[in-house]
């Protein structure tokens, strides 16, 4: 006798705002704290709300593969840090340098990244894919840290920011703020596409995919066709991010293309709860804030993976849904 | 057929005849690495990806022994035992739990495992690198080198240590028991077999391989808290291109590669050469997706 089936018998009693009103609704005020926030917290705490937003738009690309195809991509840097030497190679070649020409160059870039990954990496399975995507993160790795005459090697590049740019109608130098706004209306606006990636029937072929690849493939879809587009799409998203990021910070560096970048956004994913979009957003801003919780309690040099990591397998074990598993099933309707 | 002469003349003999003892001392440990990491998906179905951080605390552990007692086969015996029980302790807490999951879900809590040792071992030793000094000091002359004596060994121990544990998987009771469960679990423990403490032996045993692979592995370059990711990567291409699970094939794999690695060096910068290793893995999966050396079911 618990309280959900009493519900469903007395649902006259009280009257309940529908599933889309209250999820609209909820939308509309995480998105009015969030364009709030840069104007309320101090500076350095709202560059920090900014990186947790793009950290998040990248777990949120890889949790497309996670947790509604079943694939774990162990190799999401190689799209993260191609959007952002895709971003790079705009600003620097392209003078005045163009915010939109940024932002197609890292698209293009990672849509490279992925498509090569994809048609190598999709024909595997379970951990031989996670593996593969590794390994195809290494090799770009492997290759821009040591070309140097284009990548900068070790270094990587630095450039200037571009203007934030509307044609005809606006064009203005980033403030902190603006910055914040933008990087903001990408992220949700990428929250909300990918949202309807996954409820339209390419999503449902995805997520039947992960629950029993073998009875969709015999239903008649053609799951490697399936597998290589949600790579791409996954690679595109987390290309925007890396896009996002050099713009931010104004550098692209290979060590966002290294394998550590990957192990965080399978992190982030795990900790916020995958298969459902927001779950890794929270599982970034988890992630970062303990980070800086720490740092900030033991000083710099306290070694944060350490306990971060005991929690991580902590929420492998006890909590395998993550933070956000709960509302599972009610973000996904 | 003057231009053939001419290219065949340009072949630097001396220097691939170099190149290739020096990618089957590294196919080696590589093998010796491989081979446990092979054994525990074999046996476990759990990808390692904590084996890398083994190795690197295996060669701390020969390190730290070397640096008290004064004696290199000491280190290499304490190493391996301290790892075993490490890696068993390792087991129990973290993948038993895990036990009849997804195994994706190992992979994952692997790699947790390896980010807090990786960084245990930056914190507690710092970033300089550690030497393990060379337990012999002869050489023999090879061509214009003076080939330290110390690598030969190292190679031959490996394969000692590979064919000691083939022999241990053949002939002893625990050994028996490991196939069986490998063959069928279900079956394994219907027949009384131990299955969780073969688990346990499994992943006691390959974190003991790869410290010794690490101890020996010490004195050729030096031993810092990263060389773990870059080891288990070409361990996990050995694997594969070697065939999961498959022994045998491992061991062969981890030789072709590194031989190679060590030729493609001749050419360009090591730290490129790896991307040979990337491409054999490539086709490898495109042409014979279940291992170079897999035998046909």
């Amino acid at each position: 006798m618990t309280a959900a089936p009493l519900d469903k018998v007395m649902p006259f009693n009280r009257p309940r705002l529908s599933h889309t009103a209250v999820f609209w609704l909820g939308f509309a005020a995480v998105m009015a704290a969030l364009i709030a926030a840069p104007l309320v917290l101090p500076a350095f705490w709202g560059r920090l709300l900014t990186e947790i937003l793009i950290w998040g738009l990248l777990a949120m690309s890889s949790d497309l593969l996670i947790g509604y195809t079943g694939m774990v991509s162990f190799g999401h840097s190689a799209f993260f840090g191609l959007g952002m030497y895709g971003a790079a190679a705009a600003l620097l070649t392209v003078s005045p340098p163009n915010l939109w020409l940024a932002i197609v160059f890292g698209l293009a870039g990672a849509a490279g990244a992925a498509l090569f990954v994809a048609f190598f990496s999709t024909r595997l399975r379970d951990i031989y894919f996670a593996i593969t995507t590794l390994i195809f993160s290494q090799i770009f790795y492997v290759i821009i840290f040591t070309w140097t005459e284009v990548t900068g090697g070790e270094n990587g590049l630095i450039f200037t920011r571009p203007h934030l740019t509307i044609p005809l109608l606006y064009n203005a130098r980033f403030t902190p703020t603006t910055l914040h706004w933008f990087v903001l209306a990408v992220v949700a606006g990428s929250y909300l596409v990918l949202r309807r990636i996954t409820q339209s029937p390419f999503g449902m072929v995805l997520q039947s995919i992960r629950e029993n690849e073998p009875r969709t493939r015999a239903i008649g879809y053609a799951v490697e066709r399936y597998k290589m587009v949600s790579v791409l799409l996954s690679g595109l998203f987390a290309g925007l991010a890396g896009v996002l990021y050099a713009i931010q910070n104004e550098f692209a560096a290979p060590d966002f293309v290294y394998f550590l970048t990957s192990g965080d956004t399978v992190i982030y994913n795990v900790m916020g709860g995958i298969g459902t979009l927001i779950g890794p957003i929270v599982g970034a801003g988890f992630f970062q804030l303990a980070r800086q919780l720490l740092s900030h309690l033991f000083g710099d040099q306290f070694p944060y993976l350490i306990p971060l990591g005991i929690v991580f397998i902590a929420v492998i074990i006890f909590l395998p849904q993550g933070l956000l598993g709960f509302a599972r099933r009610w973000l996904n309707r | 057929m003057a231009a053939l002469g001419q290219i065949l003349h340009d072949i630097p003999i001396d220097l691939i005849i170099i190149q290739t003892v020096n990618g089957i001392v590294t196919g080696m440990i590589l093998a010796l690495i491989a081979s446990g990491l092979t054994l525990i998906f074999g046996i476990m179905d759990v990808v390692n990806f904590a084996h890398g951080e083994l190795f690197m605390l295996g060669a701390y552990m020969g390190v730290i022994v070397i640096a008290a007692t004064g004696s290199f086969w000491l280190g290499l015996v304490a190493a391996a035992l301290i790892l075993a029980v490490f890696g068993a302790a390792l087991q129990i807490v973290t993948l038993r739990p895990l036990i009849g999951r997804d195994p994706l879900n190992t992979i994952l809590a692997t790699f947790g495992v390896s980010l807090i040792l990786q960084n245990y071992a930056l914190w507690q030793f710092g970033p300089v690198s550690r030497k393990i000094p060379d337990p012999m000091s002869s050489h023999f002359t090879l061509f214009y080198l003076q080939y330290p004596w110390y690598r030969i060994v190292i190679a031959a121990l490996s394969a000692a240590i590979i064919g000691g544990f083939w022999l241990f998987l053949k002939y002893s009771k625990f050994g028996i028991w490991i196939r069986a469960t490998a063959q069928d679990r279900v079956m394994a423990q219907a027949m009384g077999i131990p299955v969780p403490l073969v688990y346990t032996g499994v992943f006691a045993i390959g974190s003991a391989m790869a410290a010794a692979s690490g101890v020996l592995f010490g004195p050729t370059t030096g031993v810092d808290h990263s060389m773990g990711l870059d080891w288990v990567l070409r361990a996990f291409i050995v694997v594969v291109v070697g065939g999961m699970g498959n022994l045998g094939g491992s061991i062969a794999a981890a030789i072709f590669i590194s031989l190679l690695e060590s030729y493609a060096a001749i050419w360009v910068d090591p730290s490129q050469a790896v991307i040979v290793s990337f491409v054999v893995l490539i086709l490898t999966l495109l042409f014979r997706p279940t291992g170079l050396f897999a035998t046909p079911r």
